[in-house]
């Protein structure tokens, strides 16, 4: 089988897949990297949202072989302690329920945050309506996001 | 530092008598915690341990499914014991009947759990006040406790930590003192989740997370129909895709297990099947929908009160109505998995289930094996909303396991998730009604016609019939009330969804409420609160919401206010929604809920649950729909059934009625009276009622 080299939290990771195997499955059951889920497959849910370059993407529909080459950031390697404003900000709000989509939704936030420091309600609404919540903890993120971005805007930095 | 703890090897070893070691089943979860309690450890019962540095593990028996239960149990214990919340522990309690029943539905953990827990924790305070004293040489009278102290009335303290291998030795009591709520410092109280620091830096473990040395990974391809089954299978071209080891026939389908759940399903994508479908291949919506309508159903009386043929026939002005509501999807996050591992003489089995017990008794009379030789692992769920009550999943997993010679990790995709749910069971609601010559209500009537779930899990169900819960309490006053029921079965696997029949039957209760009050005359509000008197806490959570939200107060142009109250699962729900409908869209921009829910554990829990239960409702109610053809479900992803997003989250304000009387459930009590609230407010903005749900498909197009 062949054996790629991805650039994943900053560390040189190999993993034996096909070519077509979509990074979702090479982070979860090859690299042991379980913060990344599975939700649906055809990229509705964004609960696999991981960041590719710094842009959030959905990790089910981005081969292994095209990931190749790219820095990839999984809920793993946002921060070393937790400590990134947004995932912060998601303890102070209480955020998750079940608590399965908040992967996705904290990366999908600190992506929005990265290039937009001080989002409209809208620009948030827009950045995360692809990161489904059953839950419906929608509420509770916006608050956090507002909370991350005054925070950064405070000169607290991921 | 209070924390979450997983999987106990030694719970195993006690259960199974120290036989383990013969089980061939030495795996379990890499970094899993030691959780039993040491040597000099006071351990009064199943539910907690104190050991020497004053740690207080308490075991949760319930699963956490969002709910907060990870939470809220440990509340219940550690109040009574006067414990010193930081030094807190979590453990789930693996499957065991010395917890009980082991099942998290019903809105029922902290409605069950009030009293066994706190006493719990208050039969650990008695014995290590009695140590204390005794140290002391003083009466246990003389003696207090405060966070994890005993402390006397000359001022001497000693630690929990301290006390309790002294504490160990004295008698257990039977009928422990519980302090009074007036002296609660816990309950009540917000408490942050113990469960939220895992969830935000993808530490959380759910079933789907599971990872064993040597695991493999499974899919299995079953027919959609139910009762059909596989008549025939070609597996060559799944065992030559890469990474496919076996594929293997169970008794629900074709197994396909591989070194990766990537692999297992591109295996799974490339087997050429034949079904055979069985009876049920020809049955489609339309189909179901006759049952339901058949005109010579033979009807169960459940309630009557008075003659309402007679009452309706009086009345000055009589209403009749159809509501229909289709099947539900439960749509948990985590789709469903189950990892398993099946030795000689026993399995062990890990699963985001929320019902540990039953899946401990199905596994092994699946396996033939005694129970005690089943280990279930409870994970954190990704959602549950009642799929996750049943078993058929570790059932399966277990098979697929036991056939691998191997631990495996059974995932299934989401269109299997979303093909073999057991939907909220499809329903028609028939309504009459009839108002006297004041506009009084002098006559109600509800039929339910509706598939019986206890009936296709359980056999012809003895008693009343399961599927007029949340119909027969209806509790306005009214001259004469009957409400009966028609229960066909019709082909296609039903279950328990988030507040049951509740979440038809209320709709169709509410929305009919308010045409029969508009027909009067009356404000929706006001008819509903002069026909509560029978039932003063519904009537206070009603009251509550129209305050707050503003009821009667002008609203801008456009848009229109709806409210619909409910009681289920011990809980009182009023709920006020403000909606504008553009262009056939229906926007919601507001929900006001007000809660009864008695006595309370953690006030920040039952506010989640609210606008849990808002966001969960709302996606039903505007367009989430599962439809039949040939047998099967037509919806299989997002794309087809979608849950509500983000930018149609309506802002939500929960409020709640102070109230003395015991716990009511909160997982479930708040999704009744969502639809109906939106649905009366989109016919006040509109003047359109829908009573064909959800409400997107018809474009709320038709005029009333």
């Amino acid at each position: 089988m062949p054996v790629f080299s991805l650039d994943v939290n900053g560390a040189r990771r190999t993993a034996d897949a096909q070519a077509d195997t979509p990074l979702l499955w090479v982070l979860r059951d090859a690299l042991g990297l379980t913060g990344t889920k599975y939700g649906c497959g055809i990229g509705q849910c964004g609960a696999c949202t991981v960041l590719l370059d710094g842009a959030a993407v959905r990790s089910c529909a981005v081969t292994v072989k095209d990931a190749v080459g790219h820095r990839i950031v999984t809920i793993e390697g946002l921060s070393p302690d937790a400590g990134h404003p947004v995932q912060r900000a998601w303890v102070a709000e209480e955020v998750p329920q079940c608590g399965y989509c908040q992967s996705g939704q904290i990366l999908a936030a600190a992506a929005l945050l990265a290039r937009t420091p001080l989002p409209t309600d809208k620009q948030v609404d827009d950045a995360l309506a692809g990161v489904l919540c059953v839950c419906g903890s929608y509420n509770r993120i916006r608050s956090a996001v507002r909370r991350a971005a005054e925070a950064m805007g405070k000169g607290v930095r991921p | 530092m209070t924390a979450v703890v997983r999987m106990s090897r030694r719970d195993f070893l006690r259960i199974s008598g120290g036989t383990a070691a013969a089980l061939a089943l030495g795996v379990h979860l890499p970094g899993a915690a030691r959780a039993a309690p040491g040597a000099n450890a006071l351990t009064p019962n199943a539910w907690l341990s104190i050991d020497e540095a004053g740690t207080v593990t308490v075991w949760v028996a319930r699963s956490e499914m969002g709910q907060g239960v990870l939470t809220s149990m440990p509340m219940l214990v550690a109040e009574q014991l006067d414990a010193d919340w930081s030094k807190v522990k979590v453990v789930q309690a693996v499957a065991n009947p010395k917890y009980g029943r082991m099942s998290t539905g019903g809105s029922t953990s902290v409605r069950r759990s009030w009293e066994p827990l706190q006493k719990a924790g208050a039969a650990a305070r008695q014995m290590l006040v009695a140590a204390a004293a005794q140290r002391w040489g003083v009466a246990p009278e003389t003696c207090s406790t405060s966070s994890g102290t005993v402390v006397d009335s000359r001022g001497r303290v000693l630690s929990y930590g301290e006390l309790a291998a002294a504490a160990a030795k004295h008698e257990v009591p039977a009928e422990p003192r519980l302090k009074p709520p007036a002296d609660f410092r816990i309950l009540g109280k917000p408490v942050a989740r113990l469960d939220v620091p895992e969830k935000v830096d993808g530490r959380a473990i759910f079933g789907i997370d599971v990872r064993l040395p040597g695991m493999l990974f499974a899919t299995v391809a079953r027919c959609p129909v139910r009762g059909g089954r596989v008549k025939a299978v070609r597996e060559e071209a799944a065992l030559k895709v890469p990474g496919v080891r076996q594929v293997f026939e169970v008794p629900s389908g074709v197994a396909v297990v591989a070194d990766s759940t990537w692999a297992a399903i591109r295996g799974r994508e490339a087997l050429k099947l034949t079904f055979d479908p069985g009876s049920n291949a020809g049955l489609d919506s339309a189909a179901i929908s006759a049952i339901l309508a058949d005109p010579k159903a033979k009807l169960e009386v459940a309630r009557q009160d008075g003659d309402f043929e007679a009452a309706f026939a009086a009345s000055e002005r009589k209403l009749e109505a159809v509501y229909e509501f289709p099947f539900l999807a439960h749509v948990t996050p985590e789709p469903m998995n189950t990892t398993a591992r099946v030795g000689p003489g026993g399995a062990e089995i890990w699963s985001p289930t929320q019902s540990p017990t039953g899946a401990q008794d199905d596994v092994a009379k699946a396996l033939g094996l005694p129970a005690e030789r089943v280990l279930v692992h409870t994970t954190l769920l990704g959602g549950g909303f009642g799929r996750r009550a049943m078993s058929d999943v570790p059932v399966e997993a277990a098979h697929v396991a036991r056939a691998a010679g191997a631990p495996v990790q059974l995932v299934w995709t989401r269109e299997d998730d979303m093909v073999h749910d057991f939907f909220r069971p499809v329903s028609r609601n028939v309504l009459a009604a009839g108002l006297d010559a004041q506009g009084g209500l002098a006559a109600w009537r509800h039929t339910v016609r509706a598939p019986s779930v206890a009936a296709q899990l359980f056999g012809k169900a003895q008693g009343r019939p399961d599927v007029v819960e949340g119909a027969v309490g209806f509790p306005y006053r009214a001259g004469a009330v009957r409400v009966d029921a028609f229960t066909p079965p019709v082909g296609v696997t039903i279950g328990w969804w988030r507040s049951v029949y509740s979440s038809q039957n209320a709709c169709a209760e509410e929305c009919f409420l308010d045409e029969v009050a508009l027909r009067a005359g009356k404000d929706p509000f006001a008819f509903r609160r002069d026909l509560l008197g029978g039932s003063p806490r519904l009537r206070g959570a009603l009251e509550l919401a129209a305050a707050r939200a503003g009821w009667g107060r002008p609203l801008p142009a456009g848009r229109g206010r709806g409210i619909a109250c409910h009681a289920s699962f011990g809980s009182y729900v009023a709920e006020v929604a403000e909606v504008s409908v553009e262009g056939g869209e229906i926007r919601v921009h507001r929900v006001v809920v007000a809660v009864d829910c008695g006595r309370i554990v953690n006030p920040n829990t039952i506010e989640a649950q609210m606008e849990s239960a808002v966001a969960y409702g709302l996606g039903p109610a505007l367009r989430a729909a599962i439809t039949i053809r040939d047998g099967a479900a037509m919806q299989r992803n997002f794309d087809e059934y979608e849950p509500l997003r983000i930018h149609e989250m309506p802002a939500v304000e929960v409020h709640r009625v102070p109230s003395d009387e015991p716990p009511g459930g909160i997982g479930e009590p708040g999704v009744p009276p969502v639809a109906p609230a939106v649905l009366n407010a989109v016919a006040a903005a509109s003047g359109v009622r829908v009573r064909t749900l959800p409400a997107g498909r018809q474009g709320a197009g038709k005029k009333a």
